[in-house]
């Protein structure tokens, strides 16, 4: 059988306050691959592809990514509807996406 | 002879069959792609072949074994394009559907795979209209006003996405399945509308559009013969359609509800919408839960279907469904359309007072200008209703509509005959 689908859950807002609860459900669910929050957006540093440094995110916008998930679901239904959970959790917004599979 | 019968053939069992077909092979070979392409080759294979051999003489199953060997060389050909892929891909399920509750048709996981929440509104239609109707990419192109070449990528960009983020081939949970099912509603309702609202009255292809979304809706009520929103819609679809002919003139003009010549509704689909509507009543009155809006707006429909005339039409009862309507869908357009009902119950004057409270909302639409200017008319407030057909003409997105308003503005002078005649939004 093929494998599990993965998902890259990226939560945008304002802040990425204290998720600890949702962390543990997808632990214990046995979702989880990683879940870490960033720092601010303004404490990134940009490199292209000749090496050259940029101080600032990639993509300047108004809301910037405040953490993500890897998640293992097996579908889009199941994805989504963590996401929902997630985004509840992290009061913004939850963009879900596939990893590349083999066989995509 | 032979090929007129060969013909005929193959349209019915396109229709009959074409969304099964490729709803059992995307089950059993878990590929869109591939199931959409082995249906397409397998009819070009009966068009070519049963002209001259003859019709099979059980057309389904040859189109569904013939389609069956197209997916496995159209697997085989890929797959030797790229061997990596060969021992994932020719592995496929050849089991029975698996049970998932009360309906086990492929066809209904077809459905809701392509009205899938997380496509476009726009991509859910295409891919609604070309695997389950069947229709042509370059028919779905000339419908939608597209180059072929976009709706093409639109269509493969969605099988791309449904296959590379997993979204499921599967009949919704209990606990999700009315709002998904709403989804799916709304997409068929759309496309029977872009058909139907298209205005210029001859253009065939965008008939098609409603045609197919009867089609569609006459497909879910097989699937799903107890629910009472598919019951409502597939009514409402029918109830509006036996009013295609009537609706414009033969000028190309817009002709309102109560303008029209009920002689020319076609009782056939009427009587099948009746009969829908009567069935929900009577399961409304055995406890099955209040009626949702399609089964409301059916209702209302019913209403008109039934009445002689516009005059005689039994507006309390409109007004009271409406009023129901309300209680699902508090939003500005309902209580235009009800003040449209009550200005036949309570007088012009009622009407225009409920009108005025919604001119923050709907300042921008042209049918509450038109409802206001009709009104207006009717209160002998000529030069106020003048500027409100202005508005409403300045607004109205399609030349049957402007010409209709035009037409009845330039008769206020004359106003107060006492022939009735009111452009209410929906109201043809």
């Amino acid at each position: 059988m093929s494998p599990v689908p993965r998902y890259l859950l990226s939560a945008y807002g304002p802040a990425f306050p204290d998720t600890g609860a949702f962390d543990e459900r997808l632990r214990k669910d046995g979702h989880l691959v990683f879940a870490g929050g960033l720092e601010p957006a303004m404490t990134a540093t940009t490199v292209d592809g000749r090496g050259a440094l940029t101080d600032g995110p990639y993509l300047e916008t108004q809301d910037s990514l405040g953490g993500l998930w890897v998640i293992e679901a097996a579908d889009l239904d199941v994805a989504l509807a963590l996401a929902a959970e997630g985004s509840r959790a992290c009061r913004g917004s939850v963009e879900v996406r596939p990893f590349r599979t083999a066989k995509s | 002879m032979i090929g007129t019968t060969a013909e005929q053939a193959i349209t019915r069992t396109h229709q009959e069959e074409w969304a099964r077909l490729v709803a059992d092979l995307a089950r059993r070979f878990g590929d869109l792609d591939v199931a959409e392409e082995a249906t397409a080759e397998a009819f070009a294979a009966a068009a070519e072949r049963w002209p001259r051999e003859g019709v099979p003489p059980n057309p389904g199953g040859w189109l569904a074994t013939t389609a069956s060997r197209k997916a496995i060389d159209w697997l085989r050909r890929e797959s030797q394009r790229d061997a990596k892929y060969q021992a994932a891909r020719m592995v496929y399920d050849d089991s029975p559907p698996e049970p998932t509750g009360p309906v086990e048709d492929d066809r209904l996981r077809l459905v809701f795979t392509c009205c899938h929440p997380a496509l476009a509104m726009e991509a859910r239609v295409a891919l609604t209209l070309r695997l389950i109707g069947g229709l042509t990419v370059a028919e779905i192109a000339r419908a939608f006003l597209v180059q072929e070449t976009a709706m093409a990528r639109r269509i493969t960009r969605a099988k791309v996405k449904i296959k590379a983020a997993h979204i499921p081939y599967r009949v919704p949970s209990a606990g999700d399945i009315r709002e998904r099912l709403a989804g799916v509603l709304a997409v068929v309702y759309l496309i029977f509308n872009e058909g139907y609202l298209a205005g210029e009255g001859d253009d065939l292809v965008r008939a098609d559009l409603t045609d197919q979304a009867v089609h569609l809706g006459r497909l879910l009520r097989t699937l799903l013969p107890d629910d009472g929103e598919v019951a409502g819609l597939l009514a409402l679809m029918l109830f509006t359609d036996a009013r295609r002919s009537a609706r414009v003139s033969p000028t190309g003009e817009l002709v309102t509800l109560a303008e029209q010549d009920r002689g020319a509704w076609d009782r056939t689909l009427i009587a099948e919408g009746n009969a829908l509507v009567r069935e929900r009543i009577r399961a409304v009155a055995a406890g099955g839960g209040p009626p949702g809006r399609y089964q409301l707006q059916a209702a209302i429909n019913a209403v008109h279907a039934e009445a002689p005339s516009a005059r005689d039409t039994n507006w309390p009862a409109i007004v009271a469904l409406y009023g129901s309507m309300l209680q699902i869908d508090p939003s500005p357009i309902v209580r235009l359309n009800r003040a449209v009902a009550i200005a036949e119950v309570d007088g012009p004057e009622a009407a225009l007072a409920e009108i005025d409270q919604l001119a923050g909302p709907l300042d921008g639409y042209h049918a509450f200008h038109a409802t206001r200017a009709d009104l207006l008319r009717r209160l002998g407030r000529t030069g106020e209703s003048r500027s409100a057909y202005n508005r409403a003409i300045g607004m109205a997105g399609n030349a049957t509509e402007r010409s209709y308003l035009t037409r009845r503005r330039d008769q206020l002078p004359g106003a107060g005959s006492g022939t009735s005649t009111r452009p209410g939004p929906g109201g043809c």
